[in-house]
């Protein structure tokens, strides 16, 4: 496995822009995770408090992913970065983009949540998207994880982990469908259930994008639409 | 007040070898290099160097150094200061046999002759390996002279229409007969410096060449000239292999389809160059071009 630092350039100045960006992808990153947390929990417990707050969060996702955009932007022009550099800046231009579209779908679990907060009868089954979502919320912290400490084995295990939610979010879908049959007068919050359900398979896909991206920066190996398994055992 | 000074001077006197630790030699560092990364050879190299060794005096400049020059490729050499790159260039036409305290020792062949025998003749070998230097030094004569002179002294004209025709396409070739066209009797020190470096690549491209070296020619350039010179060194690569040492980076990963980075004389890393700027395997190229030091 390859070391990798961002660090150590003649002109220091460059250290700190990228150091800067990093530190802002994490923060970018918390806030994310919070937000997918948040919008679980209000979810869960049907509140509108909490569910209007993940959206609030949404608009500082959205403008701290235009802000580390412009950064990037100001580095390619200014600084030309070569190499893991170079590696570094596609990365986080990237990664923010899938930080962002992870918001969006957190967004959308806390807007059903003010919506089903309002109305009375809803089915209990809605709790059975507990599971569902401590797995994408940890598959998120561990890509998180993984990119914070530039760490390619962890990154490896965690886009792993894709298809267990991936199998977990097949049987979702078919739990919901039998609630249909059974009762058609829940086939609405059924389905609410299944596109919420289709949001957190999001996430994950979007988790497992930013653990290929750490790959991509610390190897220089492209391992998108390849067989993680043999990636892992080229590489690790 | 006592002006003379001691006669021993007080801090040459302490003894600085005391504690010092061991400060590798140059050769140290270089057998702690390892063996070149990457594909030092090609299926159909134009030129071939083979254990090349080069020594000022005393000093050794180039250590083992196995490199291929494909046919119609550009390749670039990188590497900070002093590293070898102008060196190993300028062995690849027998420039350094002007400075005599300069040894090559190892294998150098183009279309596999040794071009250090001797029966190499080393005008005729600089006819066939052109070379641009750094700074634009075009003959103190004519735009036309400046071209002519080489296809004359080597007798590759025929009659005087011959030789016309070789200067238009030259310059032509050069990129630079539109903007000459009308005054090629006028001095070549009288153009631009952008325009007297394709000035000096027709006078290069006269002769015929097989391979052009280029030792830095942009770095005198404007932004404007040294575009107009990396557009040339692309068409040229049609016809010609081209060596270009480089300090801009950006240059190299725009014109050169394979990379070499020099480091103490020695050849750290060669490869694609889209690969060497994105993902070196070397950690002193990984360094080097994201500018951590040189």
């Amino acid at each position: 496995m390859k070391k990798f630092s961002y660090e150590g350039h003649t002109a220091h100045q460059f250290d700190v822009e990228l150091n800067d960006i990093k530190h802002k992808v994490m923060n970018m990153g918390g806030l994310v995770e919070s937000m997918v947390h948040n919008g679980l929990e209000a979810l869960m417990t049907m509140s509108a408090e909490i569910g209007s707050q993940v959206s609030a969060d949404d608009d500082r996702v959205n403008r701290l992913e235009l802000e580390i955009d412009e950064e990037c932007t100001r580095i390619l022009a200014r600084r030309q970065p070569a190499a893991s550099d170079l590696r570094m800046v596609l990365t986080i231009i990237k990664t923010i983009s899938d930080l962002e579209r992870i918001g969006d779908e957190a967004e959308k679990l806390g807007r059903i949540s003010v919506k089903l907060s309002n109305e009375t009868d809803v089915p209990r089954y809605y709790k059975d998207l507990r599971h569902l979502g401590d797995l994408v919320k940890s598959m998120l912290s561990d890509a998180l994880d993984a990119f914070t400490r530039m760490d390619v084995e962890s990154a490896f295990r965690t886009a792993a982990k894709d298809e267990v939610i991936d199998r977990e979010y097949g049987n979702f879908a078919r739990l919901m469908i039998t609630h249909m049959m059974e009762d058609p007068s829940h086939v609405s919050h059924a389905l609410d259930m299944s596109w919420c359900a289709r949001s957190l398979e999001r996430i994950a896909d979007h988790a497992c994008n930013i653990c290929e991206y750490v790959v991509y920066l610390v190897e220089g190996q492209d391992i998108r639409h390849a067989n993680l398994d043999d990636m892992r055992k080229k590489l690790l | 007040m006592n002006n003379t000074l001691p006669e021993t001077d007080p801090v040459a006197s302490i003894n600085i070898d005391q504690d010092k630790p061991h400060e590798q030699t140059i050769e140290e560092i270089v057998a702690s290099l390892g063996d070149t990364v990457g594909k030092t050879r090609v299926d159909n190299p134009k030129m071939s160097c083979t254990g090349v060794d080069v020594f000022y005096a005393d000093k050794q400049a180039i250590f083992g150094v196995d490199l291929d020059i494909a046919d119609n490729e550009v390749i670039s050499m990188i590497g900070p200061s002093g590293c070898g790159k102008s060196t190993l260039l300028r062995c690849l036409n027998r420039m350094n046999d002007t400075i005599p305290i300069c040894k090559v020792t190892g294998k150098l062949t183009l279309d596999g002759d040794d071009i250090y025998d001797k029966s190499t003749d080393p005008v005729l070998l600089r006819a066939r390996v052109g070379m641009v230097f750094q700074k634009p030094n075009p003959f103190p004569k004519s735009i036309y002279e400046n071209v002519a002179y080489g296809p004359r002294l080597h007798g590759l004209s025929r009659n005087k229409a011959d030789l016309d025709d070789i200067v238009v396409t030259s310059l032509k070739k050069a990129g630079i007969f539109e903007e000459v066209k009308d005054r090629l009797d006028q001095p070549g020190t009288g153009l631009s410096g952008g325009q007297q470096q394709r000035l000096c690549i027709a006078r290069t491209i006269a002769c015929s060449p097989e391979v052009i070296l280029m030792d830095e020619p942009c770095s005198a350039l404007d932004p404007i000239a040294t575009a107009k010179i990396e557009e040339l060194i692309d068409e040229l690569r049609e016809n010609y292999s081209i060596a270009i040492v480089t300090h801009s980076m950006q240059q190299a990963a725009r014109v050169s389809q394979r990379t070499a980075y020099f480091h103490l004389g020695k050849l750290v890393e060669v490869g694609k160059t889209d690969d060497i700027f994105t993902n070196p395997k070397h950690d002193l190229t990984e360094n080097y071009i994201t500018g951590r030091f040189g």
